[in-house]
């Protein structure tokens, strides 16, 4: 791996980190509950794309299917959660 | 399979790639921090869930297919994935937030459609 690519990953994964940081700062502000769970929703993605990065750097496979389940679980946990707000339960 | 059989273009390309996702993924999160009211920090999110998700896919594509010799195409199925549940989560969230403010008079939200509906759709 040159040194181009192992410092665009640097590069990259402290980006994801200070986005993290920056987004978790709205999730504890956020005035709403719905910017908490838009904050929150921003996270997942934010891991995922750090799991991503993580899978080039190691050149290992295993790590799209970590994505794959963080993506999942992010769109369900999203969901349920806009769906608790706006009608006060999950499952009717 | 070993790292170094990647050539120094490509690696420069899968860079590029991760550089411009990363530099986006940042002015979603610094948006989503500084806007002023909700529905414009629905928009900065939408930054990292599109060019943000895109960048890293491309270039996970562009080094799995040259290091194993082969299309690596699978990581396509996370941007499918995204393409598929990212717009419905965004405008549950949206009507949760239009649902949520309207019930709190002097908001600056706009009114339901027409007359007889509940505000709740």
């Amino acid at each position: 791996m040159s040194a181009v690519l192992s410092g665009a990953i640097l590069l990259a994964l402290s980006c994801y980190a200070t986005a993290i940081v920056l987004t978790a700062a709205r999730l504890f502000m956020g005035p709403s509950a719905q910017d908490r769970v838009l904050a929150l929703d921003s996270l997942y993605t934010n891991g995922l794309l750090i799991t991503l990065t993580l899978g080039i750097r190691y050149a290992s496979n295993m790590y799209f299917e970590v994505a794959l389940l963080i993506a999942l679980f992010g769109f369900v946990s999203s969901t349920a959660m806009a769906k608790f707000l706006l009608r006060g339960e999950v499952i009717e | 399979m070993n790292p170094s059989a990647v050539s120094f273009w490509i690696e420069t390309l899968v860079a590029v790639l991760l550089v411009f996702s990363g530099a986006f993924a940042l002015v979603g999160a610094v948006g989503l921090l500084r806007m002023r009211s909700f529905f414009l920090r629905l928009h900065a999110s939408a930054l990292t869930n599109t060019i943000g998700a895109w960048g890293v896919t491309l270039a996970s594509i562009v080094y799995f297919s040259v290091l194993e010799a082969r299309l690596a195409i699978h990581v396509w199925a996370i941007i499918i994935l995204l393409a598929l549940t990212v717009p419905i989560a965004t405008v549950l969230i949206a009507r949760t937030a239009l649902f949520r403010q309207r019930r709190q008079a002097g908001n600056d939200v706009p009114s339901p459609l027409g007359g007889n509906r509940p505000s709740s759709l």
